[in-house]
């Protein structure tokens, strides 16, 4: 509909994840519309991410030098490993404070459907730093739908034979919640995964 | 607002925007369809885990502008725990689910058949019933025969000539006797066609009974005869484990 630049800019926005036609239209506009300063401060970012921002090295997290700073600090327990889908899933751990180890990103979930087998994801990584290192415990933190938790099998059968100790998530209620809405899925995991009340 | 209801098993989803999710649904009554699942990926939703692949529910929907809404979810049968904890039964179901939106070629057009073949394949993986590869095989088998492509397992598919005869061919549509047979045409154990042809017709006392060999080379011929009428084959199916786990062999 539009033509020249303007035009170009709503097409590449409208290539960005969750941004459609008209979302690309009001981006377009509020840019056109900005302070100059502000989108060459925009622009300054977006080619500085481009160009810093890599993948580490060890647990394959996103990160401005080869090991991030996970990875490369010394207070970090190293004989637990937490293996995640996505570098947004370990900052969603470390929001918690729980969790004092390293991390691993898989960079997805196993989901034939899609084409993505265990080749595609940082699998051979993870159990070279398995072999490498002196590691107790694997924490698999992978989605809790069914992609994750075939993952988390597989992971899972592949590590058992190392002697490591294998971990998941717990499932069940979220804080806050009812228990009469819950659904009967969430509320099954719930009581497998109970816990025994000490004081 | 038109509000309509339906059995249906989600063949797959997409994430859409902040926490909703696009459902691919085959329903017992209106095909193959896609719908809205708003705020599923929220860990407060109320069906979120409901509607997960390989799930069977009982649905409720209104029609949208271009995609149908979801508005209820009961289960019926939740087969995604049981298959998600074994592997391979995992790579079979995917490979089921994704030969459901495959076998369809428009949304909304009735495949009551496909449907029941779907649920039946999930229930027989999810209860152990049989091989999880032969119940794969099964299921590619009587699709290609609901959608018209049934190979013949014993009788030549282009003179009529009684079997069962020695070549099988892709391009002639199964057994084909020495007079008919095409340039390149296999020539499989005559054990192999009598397991296709048990499959295809539910022998599964026979079927259960057969050899691993005869297995083997009937998933190769069902996988090649598949891509052939499909023009492409289906994505999971390289990522069927067929083989006995190792760890070395895993990676």
């Amino acid at each position: 509909m539009y033509e020249g630049v303007i035009g170009q800019l709503i097409d590449q926005l409208g290539k960005l994840p969750g941004i459609g036609p008209k979302s690309a239209q009001r981006i377009a506009f509020h840019l056109i519309q900005s302070d100059r300063i502000e989108v060459e401060e925009l622009v300054e970012v977006l080619r500085t991410v481009r160009e810093k921002v890599k993948f580490c090295q060890i647990c394959g997290n996103v990160s401005e030098e080869i090991e991030c700073r996970i990875c490369r600090d010394p207070r970090r327990d190293l004989s637990t490993i937490c293996v995640v889908e996505e570098s947004k899933d370990v900052v969603a751990i470390e929001r918690t404070r729980e969790f004092k180890g390293r991390y691993h990103v898989l960079g997805g979930a196993i989901s034939p459907i899609d084409g993505i087998g265990p080749e595609q994801l940082r699998v051979k990584e993870l159990l070279a730093r398995l072999a490498n290192t002196a590691i107790v415990e694997v924490i698999i933190a992978t989605d809790p739908n069914l992609e994750g938790e075939a993952t988390a099998t597989y992971l899972a059968r592949l590590i058992k034979p190392m002697g490591i100790t294998i971990s998941r998530l717990a499932s069940g209620l979220p804080v806050g919640g009812d228990l009469e809405y819950a659904d009967e899925v969430t509320l099954g995991r719930a009581f497998e995964g109970r816990r025994n009340l000490e004081f | 607002m038109a509000l309509y209801r339906d059995q249906a098993v989600v063949l797959r989803t997409h994430k859409l925007g902040e926490a909703d999710r696009i459902i691919t649904l085959m329903t017992k009554s209106h095909g193959r369809l896609r719908a809205v699942a708003k705020g599923v990926r929220r860990t407060k939703s109320k069906f979120g885990a409901r509607l997960e692949p390989a799930s069977h529910v009982d649905i409720q929907l209104y029609v949208g502008k271009s995609l149908d809404i979801v508005v209820q979810v009961e289960s019926i049968e939740n087969y995604g725990d049981v298959i998600s904890a074994d592997y391979q039964k995992w790579t079979v179901a995917h490979a089921i689910l994704e030969g459901g939106e495959r076998f369809t070629n428009n949304e909304h057009e009735p495949a009551t058949q496909q449907f029941l073949l779907i649920t039946g394949a999930l229930k027989a993986l999810a209860h152990q019933s049989h091989d999880p590869l032969l119940i794969l095989d099964a299921y590619l088998l009587r699709s290609l025969s609901i959608a018209g492509f049934a190979p013949s397992t014993a009788d030549c598919s282009i003179c009529g000539e009684i079997g069962p005869h020695k070549y099988f061919s892709l391009v002639g549509g199964g057994s084909v006797c020495p007079r008919c047979k095409p340039s390149a045409s296999a020539t499989p154990n005559p054990a192999t066609l009598q397991l296709m042809g048990d499959l295809l017709s539910g022998n599964w006392n026979r079927a259960d009974l057969s050899e691993v060999k005869s297995r083997r080379e009937a998933s190769g011929l069902v996988a090649a005869y598949l891509q052939w009428h499909l023009e492409r084959g289906l994505k999971s199916l390289p990522y069927v484990e067929r083989n006995v786990f190792t760890t070395e062999s895993a990676i």
